[in-house]
């Protein structure tokens, strides 16, 4: 394959592969899933539950991704983090958990779709989610694949399109043969290799930098070496928030980060569907209560650690990174040696000319710690003071967000931790994608199927499912050949997150706990969700609208139909939709029919 | 403080152990006081979750 893959390396990822499989094939002999411990009547241990959950919650999207983003965006990312423990653990385990588990349990339902569905009542409800899932998906399944590739990319050597195919069918021997089954104690294992990376990985950043204070302290001090065209966004250093505002591109960032990745995101991951179905298989409420601690701490670990060390990683690269050279185009601040820089290359001995940027074709420009200064001659032996020195990580990373944090192990850590780290990839992706692949299988079986052929029977289903994981596994590998721009992870996370905020959470939670929520209701904030949240990214939205192309056309080249107002094409649809389907539900239900007493009673006993 | 000057992005830092440490205080809190008991219904609803899962 590649001299960068050696033989040590192939040992250790097989006996990774190894373990797994044995894990799995331990659990075929007994207890192995949530549902098991179950109808045994035995709890699952809280460490297993917790890690389990946790597993399946972060993915390479956060890790690489994400991480990467912070790398670009800075430590304003942390909100994340913060949302991601507050909402995606405490208030989902401690508030919608139990009510969850109940009514599934009352209503004996078994995906998503089918607790929505079976609540309302409503064939419509379940075939209306079951085939949001199936369409939409497999773009956060491209997400987690191709954060794992750009890793394999950078920590191999080898192309895109191998690591992507290889990265393809490992998951597919993953998940096809076994992996869905959820194997709580493989889930288990694949969290504690990701636990060990994260710690080291958050050790090693801080203690190279110094420790925590003077690492932190660094990254401020370099807020003025932030490229200037996230400066023009209203970037103001890594251990900043942006600049808040409206009316003008200087606040564009700060609602980018605000309301697609910290909202959109944070909020989304109470919609998921692959998690919410994990509530049903919990024992009681004393097992959701005990997982909390683990985690609240898994999840801290797990993004807050990426979201630090791709923030840090400038401070890194600009300490210890390789010695770019080039002429100073613009002196930022001489005491500090920080200035603008073309880079430059040597074209034959002595002589230099400038690094043209592919993507501009004009020269590349980075912000430099200066280092040294000599003489030296440009192509035409005209005389020019060369610099050299160091640059934040995206320069690094030639401007990709998403290499952020896989240039950053490859260059800064030692090879052992690249496998290691390559291994927690490996681990947040499959417990990952075994359970959305899961629920790609169960959405179009269980819930498009049978609902929509009236017949509910096991082998056709059954057989439906493995079409419908075979045709998921496709569609994303699909979508990650084709589509590799700037921080593509983070933004098809936060697209999928915020179209299942928008489209299912009102419902959820009205079904959960408002009796009067009814079928037209949820049918309506579904809807409305929905056509909302893909208008906004169709028309509105300007990175995807005009990656889609529609809206080109429309308006004869623009990339937003709302260009001309400023901060309105980044923000996210999750803020117009998610209150829009909210105020729709509470209408709606209002102005119809409240379901049938018996029902309502079946799923709010009493007691 | 710590190196952050931005009391926002401080406030961010902070907040995630302030609210990583409140979980586990959660967790440590309630760790016996909810009901732990598995009904006839919970039973029924795993012993189907295992068959399409085992068939799956």
């Amino acid at each position: 394959m590649n001299a960068n893959l050696t033989w040590i390396d192939s040992i250790v990822i097989l006996g990774y592969l190894l373990t797994t499989g044995y894990l799995g094939w331990l659990g075929y002999r007994g207890t192995r899933t949530a549902a098991d411990f179950l109808v045994g009547g035995r709890s699952a241990h809280p460490v297993v539950m917790a890690v389990s959950y946790g597993a399946t919650f972060i993915s390479t999207a956060a890790i690489v991704g994400f991480g990467g983003v912070a790398g670009m965006f800075g430590m304003s990312l942390l909100w994340l983090t913060f949302v991601n423990i507050l909402v995606g653990i405490l208030l989902a385990f401690a508030v919608l958990g139990e009510p969850t588990r109940r009514l599934g349990h009352h209503l004996g339902a078994h995906t998503f779709p089918e607790l929505l569905g079976a609540r309302y009542q409503s064939k419509g409800v379940q075939v209306f989610a079951g085939a949001l899932i199936f369409l939409f998906m497999p773009l956060y399944s491209a997400a987690v694949m191709t954060g794992g590739t750009v890793f394999v990319v950078a920590q191999f050597g080898v192309d895109f399109e191998v690591a992507l195919l290889l990265f393809a069918l490992i998951t597919a021997a993953y998940v096809i043969p076994g992996g869905l089954k959820a194997v709580m104690y493989t889930d288990t294992f694949q969290g504690l290799i990701m636990i060990l990376a994260m710690v080291y990985l958050l050790w090693f950043t801080y203690s190279s930098l110094g420790g925590v204070t003077p690492a932190h302290q660094y990254l401020t001090d370099m807020a003025d070496l932030v490229p200037p065209t996230l400066k023009a966004m209203g970037h103001q250093g890594w251990t900043a928030m942006p600049v808040f505002g409206w009316g003008a591109p200087g606040y564009d960032l700060w609602w980018t980060v605000i309301t697609a990745i910290i909202l959109g995101v944070g909020i989304g991951v109470l919609a998921q569907p692959q998690l919410v179905v994990r509530f049903m298989t919990v024992r009681s409420r004393r097992e959701l209560d005990r997982a909390v601690p683990i985690g609240a701490v898994f999840i801290l670990l797990m993004v807050g650690t990426p979201y630090l060390v791709g923030s840090l990683s400038n401070a890194w690269f600009a300490q210890h990174g390789a010695l770019l050279k080039g002429q100073v185009v613009k002196e930022i601040d001489t005491a500090k040696g920080h200035a603008l820089v073309g880079l430059m290359k040597e074209s034959s001995p002595g002589r230099w000319e400038p690094i043209i940027n592919p993507k501009t074709s004009k020269p590349t420009v980075a912000p430099m710690v200066v280092a040294g200064r000599e003489a030296a001659q440009d192509a035409a032996g005209l005389p020019l003071e060369l610099v050299s020195g160091r640059s934040p990580a995206v320069v690094y990373a030639k401007g990709e967000p998403d290499q952020i944090i896989p240039v950053f192990i490859t260059t800064a850590l030692p090879r052992w931790f690249g496998l290691v780290f390559f291994l927690c990839l490996l681990a947040a992706a499959m417990s990952t994608l075994s359970s959305q692949f899961h629920t790609i299988g169960t959405a179009v079986g269980r819930d498009l199927y049978e609902r929509l052929t009236g017949k509910p029977g096991r082998e056709p289903s059954v057989l439906v499912m493995r079409i419908a994981i075979v045709i998921g596994l496709l569609m994303s590998v699909t979508i990650s050949y084709n589509v590799r721009e700037e921080y593509v992870i983070a933004r098809f996370t936060a697209i999928f997150f915020g179209l299942c905020a928008a489209t299912f959470l009102p419902a959820y939670i009205g079904g959960l706990f408002w009796r009067r929520a009814t079928r037209a209701g949820a049918l309506a904030s579904m809807t409305v969700g929905l056509s909302v949240s893909l208008s906004w990214l169709l028309l509105i939205k300007a990175k995807e609208a005009s990656a889609i192309g529609l809206v080109q056309w429309v308006t004869g080249g623009k990339t937003s139909l709302l260009a001309d107002y400023p901060n309105w094409p980044v923000v996210d649809p999750i803020v117009i939709a998610l209150p829009l389907a909210l105020l729709t539900l509470v209408l709606v239900s209002v102005l119809t029919r409240p379901a049938d007493t018996r029902h309502l009673n079946l799923c709010f006993p009493k007691t | 403080m710590l190196g952050i000057p931005d009391p926002m992005v401080l406030a961010a830092f902070l907040g995630c152990i302030a609210v990583a440490a409140i979980s586990v205080i959660y967790g440590l809190v309630r760790r016996n006081a909810a009901v732990d008991e598995v009904t006839r219904e919970d039973r029924a609803w795993a012993i189907e979750e295992k068959k399409v899962e085992d068939e799956l």
